[in-house]
């Protein structure tokens, strides 16, 4: 067993962490009060090469691991959510979906341009009567000819308003027993005609992010633009999720991290009755319950990231981190404005943010009562992962490094 | 063309006030230490150049081993290569004489861009001397170039709030300011090329030069002692305290 981190991987967390010290840190406070989305961000991220961190070179990406991917997740994390989101859906749910299931041309198409981030990409999974059951989802996609007519309404989707590229899950089969086995997956993309999109105001947090809905009123797309087989949608999907669900828990991760610390900070410099508040024990039993969360954390992230450069299926043990490390941040964001008492009430304070920020991922990407049924039907043996068509590729660095 | 940029390793400006005059002195520093700022727009100035004008940009600095991992900062913003002229002891005068010897060895160097001075010593005068140990112009205060070639480079230089435009032919030192260009970030492809690259270290006898002995010494720095603030709390009903607050006022003669 090795737990250590490379000497590129803590490179990698020290850029991004610079990064967000001075790109993201100082213009969030206002960017969530007015529920603004910072477009020049994506530009800079590009720039760094942070929007293709774990793609290999040759596809436009700027070839580190899979756990580097985790570290960026955490490290944007510590600092907003927001930019959190972006990685979890342009680079995990989107990108390593087409790396993982499309073909050499799909890969040319829309992996290198999405990895250099000449592309924004986002992931189309959720409608208004379809969340936690997917394959409720009246998405219709009816062939014609060469092409198919896409029609439906995705809601509650992570950049709408802004990607290029989304990545949809619709019926090409709405009869099917079982309903999930009618689900293809497409690359459906802004410039096609009747797309249209919108930005969904009132978020309880990520405010500083982008939300919306993505409407396809008879959307011709062509073949070349399906991903994986007719009817191979739902797997694909939820091997999108594995990826996904690793930047979510990464992040809350990040997350967790920013309350302790902001938290160590505050009991450091407020007394009461004539000590710092760290010295009372109450406010010790918060203070260790997030070093614990830390700590815990830490290693399921790093666990699922280590089984995806091996190349070995991580389903089970990243949903594991996922639950475990959103529900761990929200109740530390919580601790951490008990701690700051009635300044943690206020946005003066970073830590009333943090709550409302991390109760998102409590809901997305399966929920936390998804993620329990998950963790139970595994333990029961109601469940079991098979081998997929297409695995996600184990990380090989002369591979992932080399030009062609 | 071949772009050489001087760079120094300096504490992080947050961290200046922590430095102690001992410490100075002997030059091991305990504080956070960073590409001095005013040289990361050098950098950004050079590898402009070398973006608009083709050729390479290179990085050199003078100083211990530890600096090594300053010119892999500026490898990974994108500098070609970079050397390490090994020496501690150097005042200003020697760093050029040091630095002058380097471009001689490399011999294909065009110009040399410096930043417009340190976070630390403060002089500014690293630019001039090293123009005189080369007999190259010097243009100082550049703040945008607006053309360059193997003859010769038309800058414009920031004097005061106003702008000059001046012509010198090729080879020359540039000192920007830091109009030139904000600093890129490294990109992560840079990061890893930066961590794996190779790093000459010259020492001043493989330069074939002795290090002029230092006639400058600082002797003591003093930093502006420290703001007393006074904290009162005026007691009693809102009209005494009130009364209280004026009379203070106007005893410290505020008001
Ligand atoms: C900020 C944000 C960003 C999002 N971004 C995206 C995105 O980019 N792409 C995308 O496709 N979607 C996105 N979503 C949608 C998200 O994935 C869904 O909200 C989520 O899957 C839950 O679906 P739902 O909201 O319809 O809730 P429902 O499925 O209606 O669930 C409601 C409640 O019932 C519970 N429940 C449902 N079924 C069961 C069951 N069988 N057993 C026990 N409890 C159950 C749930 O746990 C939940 O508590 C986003 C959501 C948010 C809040
Ligand atoms: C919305 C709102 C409305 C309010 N309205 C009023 C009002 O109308 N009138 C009014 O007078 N006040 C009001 N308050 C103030 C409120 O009563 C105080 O915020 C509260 O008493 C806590 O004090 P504090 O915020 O200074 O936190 P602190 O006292 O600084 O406490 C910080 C943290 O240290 C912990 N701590 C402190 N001492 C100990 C100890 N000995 N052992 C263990 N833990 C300890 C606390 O539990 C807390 O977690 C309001 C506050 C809010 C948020």
């Amino acid at each position: 067993m090795d737990f250590t981190f490379t000497a590129e991987h803590e490179q990698v967390r020290r850029a991004v962490r610079e990064f967000a010290a001075r790109e993201i840190l100082p213009y969030i406070k206002e960017n969530d009060r007015k529920q603004t989305f910072d477009r020049s961000l994506l530009p800079k991220m590009a720039a760094a090469g942070l929007l293709g961190i774990s793609v290999p070179v040759r596809y436009g990406g700027a070839g580190f691991d899979y756990i580097s991917l985790g570290i960026v997740a955490e490290e944007l994390e510590y600092a907003d959510t927001s930019a959190r989101v972006i990685i979890s859906v342009h680079n995990a749910l989107n990108s390593l979906g087409v790396f993982q299931w499309g073909t050499e041309e799909q890969k040319q198409m829309f992996l290198v341009p999405q990895a250099r981030g000449e592309k924004i990409a986002a992931f189309c999974l959720t409608e208004p009567g379809a969340g936690t059951d997917v394959a409720a989802l009246r998405s219709v996609a009816r062939r014609d000819g060469s092409d198919y007519i896409i029609s439906g309404e995705k809601t509650w989707i992570s950049l709408a308003d802004v990607a290029d590229h989304f990545l949809w899950f619709a019926k090409t089969d709405p009869h099917a027993d079982p309903p999930h086995k009618g689900i293809t997956a497409f690359m459906i993309t802004r410039d096609m005609k009747g797309v249209t999109t919108g930005t969904i105001h009132g978020k309880l947090g990520v405010r500083a992010g982008n939300t919306g809905w993505v409407h396809c009123d008879e959307v011709r797309v062509p073949a070349s633009h399906r991903i994986g087989f007719e009817g191979e949608g739902f797997k694909i999907a939820m091997s999108c999720l594995d990826n996904g669900r690793y930047t979510v828990a990464a992040g809350a991760l990040g997350l967790t991290r920013a309350a302790l610390d902001a938290s160590l900070a505050y009991a450091r410099s407020r007394k009461t009755f004539g000590v710092e508040i760290g010295q009372h024990q109450l406010v010790k039993r918060m203070i260790s319950l997030m070093v614990q969360r830390v700590e815990i954390g830490r290693l399921l992230v790093y666990r699922a990231g280590w089984m995806k450069n091996m190349g070995m299926r991580n389903t089970r043990e990243t949903a594991l981190a996922k639950w475990y490390c959103t529900d761990a941040s929200f109740e530390s964001a919580s601790d951490a404005i008990q701690i700051h008492g009635a300044y943690g009430y206020s946005d003066e304070y970073d830590v009333e943010r943090f709550l409302r920020n991390s109760k998102g991922a409590v809901i997305y990407e399966g929920t936390r009562e998804l993620q329990q049924l998950l963790q139970a039907d595994y333990a029961l043996g109601y469940r079991e992962d098979k081998p997929l068509r297409c695995e996600l590729p184990a990380y090989d660095p002369v591979y992932w490094q080399s030009e062609a | 063309m071949r772009y050489l940029i001087c760079i120094k390793q300096t504490p992080d400006t947050a961290e200046l006030p922590k430095v102690k005059p001992e410490e100075a002195a002997s030059g091991r520093l305990s504080v956070q230490l960073v590409v001095n700022p005013w040289d990361e727009h050098a950098l950004e100035g050079g590898i402009r150049m070398m973006e608009t004008y083709g050729g390479e940009a290179s990085a050199i600095t003078v100083g211990g081993e530890d600096a090594i991992e300053r010119l892999r900062s500026a490898l990974a913003m994108g500098c070609k290569d970079a050397t390490l002229v090994k020496d501690t002891t150097a005042d200003a005068w020697g760093v050029a004489t040091l630095l002058a010897a380097a471009v001689r060895k490399m011999g294909n160097v065009t110009y040399v861009i410096t930043g417009q001075m340190t976070v630390d010593g403060n002089s500014g005068t690293l630019p001039v001397a090293l123009g005189r140990a080369l007999g190259w112009p010097v243009l100082t205060g550049v703040a945008r170039v607006v053309s360059a070639d193997e003859k010769g480079i038309t800058v414009e230089r920031i004097v005061g709030q106003a702008r000059h435009t001046v012509t010198a032919p090729a080879p020359a030192v540039l000192a920007v300011v830091k109009e030139i260009g904000e600093p890129r970030y490294p990109t992560f492809i840079n990061i890893r090329k930066a961590a794996r690259a190779e790093i000459p270290v010259w020492t001043p006898a493989d330069l074939g030069v002795k290090v002029p002995v230092p006639v400058v010494h600082m002797s003591d720095f003093r930093k502006p002692p420290a703001r007393e603030a006074k904290v009162v709390l005026f007691n009693g009903t809102p009209d005494e305290a009130a009364q209280a607050l004026l009379d203070a006022l106007l005893a410290e003669k505020v008001l």
